[in-house]
């Protein structure tokens, strides 16, 4: 009986399937929302809904490859060089989507900027890598990578539609609330015209923004620990979490426990 | 000659303040966030990128320059320059702890976290974007890193205030720290006027 609630894994689903795998990343333990990683994109290009899908499907992209690629070669690469050659692979993949954006969606292109050539370093990939594709075979790590990579899109785009809608009254770019537009309901009845609050696309906004929803998951948090379940899972912050320093020696205990639980960045 | 000297000064002031890495770029959020909880730590932090940064960007804008423009491998500037980056990052470690080891004392516990460190990577592409030369990119390497080292010392000065204050429970923690981020990115808005 303990055996089989062993190999349960997300949803009651059995571990290590592609449909659980699939699961897992997009609920269960959502990288956004959840383990809280990923940061740097999450804040600097959910300007729109439409800015966050996109980098959120790049991301997805380089994610289910990569993973498929570094799973196939996990008893080829030699445990010592295996941060170089996993980061070979990412850039990779990432230099292809690059290339594959730059002639295809020149305009989005511009608006994602800088931030393509970074997936290269975003602490999911890197993470899901070192904590799940190096250890499983090719179509659990592709559909882990797939699952991960969709729940990354869903939360960026749910925070570029509110940044968006709330900072310049648009929805996928659309104009759908001018200024003056009188808002419907209890919203209406508390702020009576929509004014758009300009703050909310600009580089504060993504601060607040992300404080707020992480405030919301530790509200989520406190919630479930009431009524006794399991919060293990749920970071605090992620890579972005404090870094104690004291002596050289813990500081790298401290990393390598990081780098295990897939929390770089 | 002066026109260079302005030029350089212009980059300087708007790589370190108008463009804030941190809170305008997005670029280095990790240890900005993670390492902020003592002004003297975050000021080792904000030295020990100094230093990498400003190698990095002269590294990379050599590498660029002189082995993938020529030879028309300019698509392959990201795995290049990431491993790049890792390996000066690993060289510089080693050669502290052998040759300086007072510094290594000093920026030694920095030098790990700094490796995949983004901004690092983000200020050598964005050299390449914005054509700079080599001692532009350098300038502007330094410049990056100063800002990020008056970001990360405010805004540890600001948590070492805050630390007693009665916040409520679900904003202890990260997230009172990005609302602290937040009002100080709305202050740097005020450096725009510089341009």
């Amino acid at each position: 009986m303990s055996n089989m609630e062993m190999k349960k894994g997300a949803l009651g689903l059995r571990a290590d399937t592609p449909g659980e795998r699939f699961f897992n990343g997009l609920i269960e333990e959502n990288p956004t929302l959840v383990l809280m990683i990923g940061m740097c994109p999450t804040l600097a290009v959910t300007t729109s809904a439409i800015n966050g899908l996109s980098m959120g499907l790049a991301t997805t992209f380089v994610l289910a490859l990569s993973n498929a690629v570094i799973s196939a070669l996990r008893k080829v690469i030699p445990d010592t060089v295996r941060i170089p050659s996993f980061i070979v692979v990412i850039a990779s993949f990432v230099t292809l989507v690059q290339l594959i954006m730059q002639a295809y969606l020149p305009a989005l292109n511009k608006a994602l900027g800088v931030y393509i050539p970074l997936i290269v370093v975003n602490c999911i990939i890197f993470g899901r890598a070192e904590a799940y594709a190096s250890k499983h075979g090719i179509v659990p790590s592709f559909f882990d990578g797939l699952g991960m990579g969709l729940g990354f899109t869903c939360a960026i785009t749910i925070i570029g539609f509110f940044r968006e809608l709330i900072g310049g009254g648009t929805m996928f770019d659309i104009q759908i609330l001018g200024e003056g537009t009188v808002l419907p309901g209890a919203i209406g009845a508390f702020f009576g015209r929509y004014q758009p609050v300009r703050i909310f696309i600009q580089q504060a906004g993504a601060f607040l923004v992300l404080a707020f929803l992480i405030a919301i998951m530790n509200q989520v948090k406190f919630n479930l620990e009431k009524k006794g379940k399991d919060t293990s899972k749920f970071g605090s912050g992620g890579c972005c979490n404090d870094i104690e320093l004291k002596d050289p020696k813990t500081v790298k205990e401290q990393l390598l426990a990081k780098e295990s639980k897939g929390a770089q960045g | 000659m002066t026109n260079t000297i302005l030029q350089l000064l212009s980059i300087l002031i708007t790589a370190s303040l108008v463009n804030n890495v941190v809170l305008s770029q997005f670029l280095g959020l990790c240890p900005f966030l993670g390492v902020s909880r003592k002004t003297d730590t975050a000021f080792g932090m904000g030295m020990a990128l100094t230093f990498v940064m400003t190698l990095a960007s002269f590294v990379c804008s050599l590498i660029y320059k002189f082995i993938l423009t020529p030879l028309d491998l300019s698509f392959l500037q990201t795995i290049v320059f990431i491993l790049v980056i890792a390996m000066l990052v690993q060289f510089v470690e080693m050669f502290l702890k052998k040759y300086v080891v007072s510094l290594y004392q000093s920026l030694g516990v920095y030098l790990p976290l700094i490796t995949t460190n983004c901004a690092v990577l983000g200020i050598a592409l964005n050299n390449v974007t914005d054509e700079y030369n080599t001692l532009e990119s350098t300038i502007c390497g330094a410049a990056t890193a100063i800002g990020f080292t008056i970001a990360i010392v405010i805004l540890a000065g600001i948590r070492e205030k805050i630390q007693y204050n009665d916040i409520p429970k679900p904003f202890k923690g990260m997230p009172i720290v990005l609302i602290t981020s937040g009002l100080m990115a709305i202050a740097f808005t005020g450096f725009a006027g510089l341009k």
